[in-house]
């Protein structure tokens, strides 16, 4: 799986960070930015939590 | 005023003999143009083994994209981009104002190898667009070829920006996946290809050696005007320093604002894409600025990043706002008011930055920030202690002073002669100063 982010989606709500801080970090400006882009399979419910938060679906998975 | 120079001694199959004129239909035929292909396997693997690059800026293999749209399946679209964001770059538009039979020829060509069944030639430049227009009314290229105009800006010729605004859009660029050749013009495989390397394309289509051995390059910097040539890969440096009359520069601003700064002890590296890699640069679009001393390498790498800044098509906000924050460090240290918590900001935002937008406007920001403090770290602590007054002479203007304009070449038939420039001074050691010049206007 493939953790991927639309840089020009993401308006830096932070939801992401909250649901998943070992795959997401946010920066100085408060916008995502990816750790880890292959979560291992037990970070995945995390992953899909962090995707499902995001209010402007800057965030997906992929196979 | 950008002059031209047609290199002696080495080829210049996309310069040409007579680069200060519009090549004819007649001309382009006499040379061997739009000669049919009937195996385009074959030319496939001649643009292979000729290790054809893009010269778009990427410097992605011309094989393995035309492979990729081909074999993706259903019917693709082939785009000649002739969008020349780059503001240190020239080539396109001359190619397209004096060669314009030679990028069709090539996006006929690449619509043969890959299936396409119409194309498109992507621009903002008017003069390069109304000798498209007569070409294509001189002669059909076999392909349905439309001219689409866009409005002139840094990340324009993107390969995502094109096919958006194509598809009626505006002309910025989307996160990737997917890539053009995935989905690109309504949703078809799509080749967005360079002009350059099109007309490359269209040159091995009849010679065997030489049409991918070669680059065209914009020079500028110095007291001369800008300089459009054509030079071998493996050209060291130093060569184009010495051509363009500043032989001992204080920087070169590599590959429009793509490649970063290199420092003078650099001069030795020559043109080639894994050694200019290594050194952490780029050859890119062939945009090269030799730093006289009159330019300081702070000044010039604040004005970059002011040009960025603006430039950045504010769809990314870590884009803009970290655009905004090293133009505003860099203006700063400029200025002789940046301290050791600002620089120590730059290397982490050069390191941390990119790949982080979605196209690579922000990576050219925070390489250009990082080649300043790992080449040039004297000079960067001297203006943390006091004002620089080459600074003070030179202060941000938005990019201005890095615009080179596109040649002016003439519509006609016209006769030329080798002339000496007279401000030229002797200095490039066994290249011939003749440069071309048109007899009148």
């Amino acid at each position: 799986m493939k953790l991927l982010l639309d840089s020009t989606l993401c308006q830096g709500y932070g939801l992401c960070q909250e649901h998943a801080p070992a795959l997401v970090d946010l920066d100085e400006w408060g916008y995502a930015q990816i750790l880890a882009a292959q979560p291992a399979a037990d970070q995945e419910p995390a992953a899909r939590a962090a995707v499902e938060a995001c209010p402007n679906r800057a965030l997906r998975l992929e196979r | 005023m950008t002059t031209i120079r047609t290199p002696t001694g080495d080829p210049s199959p996309v310069l040409g003999p007579n680069p200060q004129t519009v090549e004819s239909l007649d001309g382009y035929l006499a040379a061997g143009g739009y000669r049919p292909c009937p195996d385009t396997g074959a030319l496939l693997d001649r643009v292979a083994a000729a290790d054809l690059r893009g010269r778009g800026g990427a410097g992605f293999p011309a094989a393995t994209k035309l492979r990729s749209v081909r074999d993706r399946g259903g019917t693709p679209v082939v785009v000649a981009n002739g969008e020349e964001g780059e503001p240190g770059s020239a080539k396109d538009r001359w190619l397209m104002r004096a060669r314009p039979h030679l990028v069709l020829d090539g996006l006929a060509l690449a619509a043969a190898i890959t299936g396409a069944d119409r194309g498109y030639v992507y621009l903002s430049d008017a003069v390069a667009a109304e000798r498209i227009r007569q070409a294509l009314a001189e002669r059909d290229p076999g392909l349905p070829v439309s001219v689409l105009r866009t409005e002139h800006a840094y990340v324009a010729g993107e390969e995502t920006a094109v096919v958006r605004r194509i598809d009626g859009g505006p002309a910025l660029p989307t996160a990737k996946p997917p890539r053009p050749f995935e989905r690109g013009v309504g949703g078809a495989p799509t080749l967005v290809a360079n002009v350059e390397t099109l007309a490359r394309l269209a040159l091995l289509s009849r010679y065997r050696d030489g049409a991918a051995t070669t680059a065209l390059v914009t020079l500028s910097g110095g007291p001369r005007h800008p300089l459009l040539t054509e030079v071998r890969y493996g050209t060291p440096l130093r060569t184009l320093a010495e051509l363009h009359g500043v032989p001992q520069p204080r920087a070169v601003l590599m590959g429009g604002l793509f490649g970063g700064l290199l420092d003078p002890d650099r001069l030795e590296l020559r043109l080639d894409q894994a050694e200019l890699a290594s050194a952490g640069s780029g050859l890119g679009c062939g945009a090269i600025r030799f730093l006289d001393a009159d330019e300081c390498p702070v000044a010039i790498t604040a004005d970059a990043l002011e040009l960025l800044a603006a430039e950045s098509s504010r769809q990314c906000g870590v884009c803009v706002s970290g655009t905004r924050a090293m133009a505003e460090t860099l203006s700063a240290l400029a200025t002789g008011v940046c301290g050791t918590e600002g620089t120590a900001n730059l290397a982490r935002w050069s390191r941390g930055l990119p790949g982080r937008g979605a196209c690579g406007l922000l990576d050219a920001a925070a390489r250009l920030a990082g080649s300043l403090l790992a080449h040039f770290p004297e000079l960067v602590a001297a203006h943390l202690r006091r004002p620089c007054p080459t600074c003070a002479a030179t202060p941000p203007d938005s990019g201005r002073r890095l615009h080179v304009p596109a040649p002016d070449i003439a519509p006609g038939a016209q006769r030329l002669t080798a002339i000496d420039r007279p401000h030229t001074t002797p200095g490039a050691r066994g290249t011939a100063r003749a440069t071309l010049s048109p007899t009148s206007g």
